[in-house]
């Protein structure tokens, strides 16, 4: 009898028995992005107060506003004036609290792409973002009808369909430019106060500028970001040229140096 | 196993790491020594894709570490226990440690058991954890996904003596079960008791590497004697050079066994005679780094 010998199969003799685990799922990465941005004490107190205060501001239109002001609109605007200043520091603190308080050491390890972990808290954070401005909305409706209930006067649903995702818009590039901020200092308090600084002092610099540079007078408007956030905010845009602005502005302050920030946020060394 | 080839890292003006190259063997514990400064540091957080090398390459059974699909199962890595949100407790950050791995959240109590912290202790934030606390908590949060490979940079630091006879077994025991471990500590005496093989550094080239036998070895031998200044002589007249310490050991390169005859033919009477183990690593440490130390400390 004739034996076949078959020769041992020549794959993995000597290299050792690896588990194949499957790569993690970006979803599962924005979830964890999601639940790092309120699992601390710092994060959980602003996801808090973004509740209490939007709630209070309605209330205090209810209380203080004069009939006319019994709108949809002022009490949607007033709950979502708290989220104006708060989401932008949500939004810093999910990026730079892993160099300031240096969890990017583990946060880095378990996902060695750090594109991936950048992008999964843009997604996080644009989740916040939607989440709280629709908060903004739903308190800005309960107020209105419980307003004028009590003020006496029939409900007035005066926000249009072009002006709610203008105000979505505007709480995004809000959070946007506090992004940017954090990907590019990589430092909590530095983008806090970067984020001050190009809302509060940069504008008054431009518009100085302009009165006393008349060739800058047509550009300020193309370069500062907060001439079209006012217009968002009131839901005012509606020519072409506006939103060629907001263009300009987003590639200006977001686009431009979030890409050199992930830059060289892809290249520097995790401490 | 891990596999350092030819790791360089520089940067503007001065090389962290040189040039080195090296392996950790599973089923054994690997000591990487060094002063500070040496570049320890700046090799492990190459090894786990922190720092670009450049140029080399470091991988974990022949894989880059950054593409490994998901690294917490294969590698646990501690490389500061203090580098964690501070106000995060000990249990959330375990827990987001588990989600990101995809492991079920009944391992987060397990681990925490595990490192004996209490469930008190673990609800608490990291904040208010003391460093041995700490400590704990990145042993637990590296051996989460109960990983063949573990890179550790100072594990035993800050930890009371039961925390350090602890965790010495705890590492033993992972590397008897053939796990691959890569330890990093300035506390000699730790590396001594656990290690099996070492990696010396200085500069951020590597001095010396091999079993912790063969290197200790090389460390010669301690003699007491009732006359040690006889011995001394005895040894020097025999073409030994040796050292009489200041303690009243003398110290050679000559192993036990001729340094033992040159006693008796000299019929001097010996107190003590072995390879000079006990100090052993301390001395050679310091004779292997004395160029690189800052105190300039004679070999």
């Amino acid at each position: 009898m004739t034996a076949t010998i078959v020769p041992p199969a020549t794959t993995t003799e000597g290299a050792q028995v690896r588990r194949t685990a499957p790569p993690i799922p970006i979803t599962r990465i924005v979830t964890v992005e999601l639940r790092k941005m309120f699992n601390t004490r710092s994060g959980f107190w602003m996801l808090v107060s973004i509740g209490v205060l939007s709630v209070i501001s309605a209330g205090s239109v209810l209380i203080f506003a004069p009939d006319s002001d019994v709108t949809y609109e002022s009490f949607t605007r007033a709950s979502g004036f708290p989220m104006s200043v708060i989401l932008p520091m949500i939004a810093i603190l999910a990026v730079t609290s892993e160099w300031s308080q240096r969890s990017g050491l583990t946060t880095f390890t378990l996902v060695p792409s750090r594109g991936r972990v950048i992008g999964a808290k843009a997604i996080a954070t644009l989740l916040v973002g939607l989440g709280s401005v629709a908060v903004a909305f739903a308190v800005g409706a309960v107020a209105n009808v419980a307003g004028s209930a009590l003020a006496g006067v029939d409900a007035v649903w005066d926000i249009s369909m072009s002006m709610a995702p203008q105000l979505v818009l505007f709480n995004l590039i809000g959070m946007a430019i506090g992004f940017t901020l954090g990907v590019v200092l990589r430092n909590s308090a530095g983008a806090i106060v970067g984020y001050f600084v190009v809302s509060l002092v940069l504008p008054g610099i431009l518009v100085l500028l302009a009165q006393v540079r008349p060739w800058f007078e047509d550009l300020q408007p193309w370069i500062d970001w907060n001439e079209t956030q006012v217009a968002l905010l009131e839901g005012a845009m509606d020519t072409g040229e506006e939103w060629a602005m907001l263009g300009s502005t987003t590639i200006i302050w977001i686009v431009i140096p979030l890409l050199v920030g992930l830059l060289s946020l892809r290249r520097s060394e995790v401490k | 196993m891990i596999t350092v080839e030819s790791l360089t890292r520089r940067y503007a003006g001065f090389t962290a790491v040189d040039n080195v190259s090296f392996t950790a063997q599973p089923g054994r514990v690997t000591g990487f020594l060094g002063p500070n400064g040496a570049g320890k540091s700046t090799t492990m957080r190459v090894m786990v894709g922190l720092t670009a090398p450049t140029s080399g390459s470091a991988t974990i059974d022949g894989v880059r570490f950054a593409d490994l699909p998901n690294p917490g199962l294969e590698v646990g890595v501690l490389l500061d226990a203090s580098a964690q949100h501070a106000g995060r407790t000990g249990h959330e950050i375990l827990t987001v440690a588990a989600d990101t791995m995809g492991l079920p959240r009944t391992r987060v109590a397990e681990m925490i058991e595990l490192v004996s912290l209490t469930p008190t202790e673990a609800k608490r934030r990291v904040r208010n954890y003391s460093l041995g606390m700490r400590q704990r908590l990145g042993i637990a949060t590296a051996l989460l996904g109960d990983p063949k490979v573990l890179i550790l940079d100072e594990p035993a630091n800050g930890l009371d003596p039961a925390g350090i006879r602890w965790m010495r077994d705890l590492l033993r025991g992972y590397a008897n079960q053939g796990g691959t471990l890569l330890l990093s500590s300035h506390l000699l005496h730790e590396i001594e008791v656990i290690a099996d093989d070492l990696v010396v550094i200085g500069n951020g080239k590597i001095v010396a590497s091999g079993t912790k036998d063969e290197l200790l070895a090389a460390a010669g031998t301690l003699a007491r004697s009732t006359s040690p200044r006889d011995l001394a002589d005895a040894l020097q007249q025999a073409g030994i050079p040796s050292t009489l310490a200041g303690d009243g050991s003398v110290r050679t390169d000559a192993d036990p066994a001729r340094v033992g005859a040159v006693a008796r033919s000299a019929g001097i009477t010996l107190t003590e005679l072995r390879s000079a183990e006990g100090a052993g690593l301390e001395d050679m440490f310091l004779s292997l780094t004395a160029d690189t130390q800052r105190e300039g400390v004679a070999a």
